[in-house]
């Protein structure tokens, strides 16, 4: 059984890996699987902690933090399928709808959005 | 064994992290996740956590990482990141921000570690008190997780409809 202290290492070091991938990439899915990544990190720490202290309260937090981490990526997933609808495009590095894009919509005409991409 | 076991299954955790930060291609990326999640399963299970490793494995690996798949096949989002890059100034940052945030986590660590001796009571292990804990003492937070689940559904429904006039 190795010391719980190594846990919160590897928990440490994941979640920095995390940090960075947030900084590092500029696609909001690999942003969004990096958040994941922090999530992870935290729930091992959690369990972690939970075991040293020999109560099961530290699993019952893991298993909250997995029901919203649920909710949050099926409403995360949507927002970006909605940006990627009215851009046609993921990688600007802004998320801001600019200017140019939401002018051609109305120009368009208000209805269809501007992407056949759609779920 | 059980050092052996873990340093395996961290290595294999860090390096598909790793993997999902540095590969370029999304799909790629989500596949490492997928073997990151299983390793954190894993080590779940090492833990005596059963219930969180069955539950990270269908929940996350199998409905989460099925939505992310589900997604980047929709968008397809194939040539990624070419072009000017309009956050440079971010990405160089971003290791020594890393480095500077994962040696203060250690050191926090390593203070907890070098603290006072772990109590050394039998950990709860199995499903019965997870199972226990959720429908007495965090009963109310169980219900709110469905409320909050059905929002989500809800939400979620509103943003993908397709506006009409």
């Amino acid at each position: 059984m190795a010391p719980e202290s190594w846990y919160l290492a590897l928990s440490a070091v994941l979640f920095c890996i995390g940090v960075v991938g947030v900084i590092v990439r500029r696609n909001p899915l690999v942003i969004f699987m990096s958040i994941e990544v922090m999530l992870n990190a935290a729930n091992l720490a959690f369990v972690a902690f939970g075991h040293r202290l020999g109560t099961a309260d530290g699993q019952a937090v893991v298993f909250f933090v997995m029901a919203v981490a649920a909710a949050e990526v099926a409403v995360g997933l949507a927002i970006i399928v909605a940006i990627f609808r009215l851009r046609r495009r993921l990688f600007g590095g802004r998320f801001e709808p600019d200017a140019l894009v939401v002018r051609a919509a109305a120009r368009r005409g208000a209805g269809a959005p501007p992407c056949e991409a759609s779920i | 064994m059980g050092p052996v076991a873990f340093v395996l299954i961290a290595g294999v955790a860090v390096g598909s992290a790793l993997g999902l930060v540095f590969k370029r291609n999304p799909i790629h990326g989500a596949l490492f996740l997928v073997v990151n999640l299983g390793s954190v399963a894993a080590l779940y299970l090492t833990l005596g956590a059963q219930f969180l490793a069955a539950a990270q494995v269908i929940v996350y690996a199998g409905a989460i990482m099925v939505l992310f798949v589900f997604a980047i096949m929709v968008l397809i989002p194939g040539k990624e990141e070419t072009g000017p890059d309009p956050r440079r100034a971010y990405r160089v940052l971003a290791l020594p921000v890393g480095a500077v945030l994962l040696a203060l986590l250690v050191a926090v660590v390593a203070a907890g570690a070098r603290g006072r001796a772990p109590a050394a009571t039998a950990a709860p292990d199995g499903v019965e008190a997870i199972a226990r804990l959720l429908f007495t003492d965090y009963l109310f937070p169980f219900e709110l997780t469905s409320v909050l689940l059905l929002a989500a559904m809800v939400g979620v429904i509103l943003l993908s409809r397709r506006r009409e006039g």
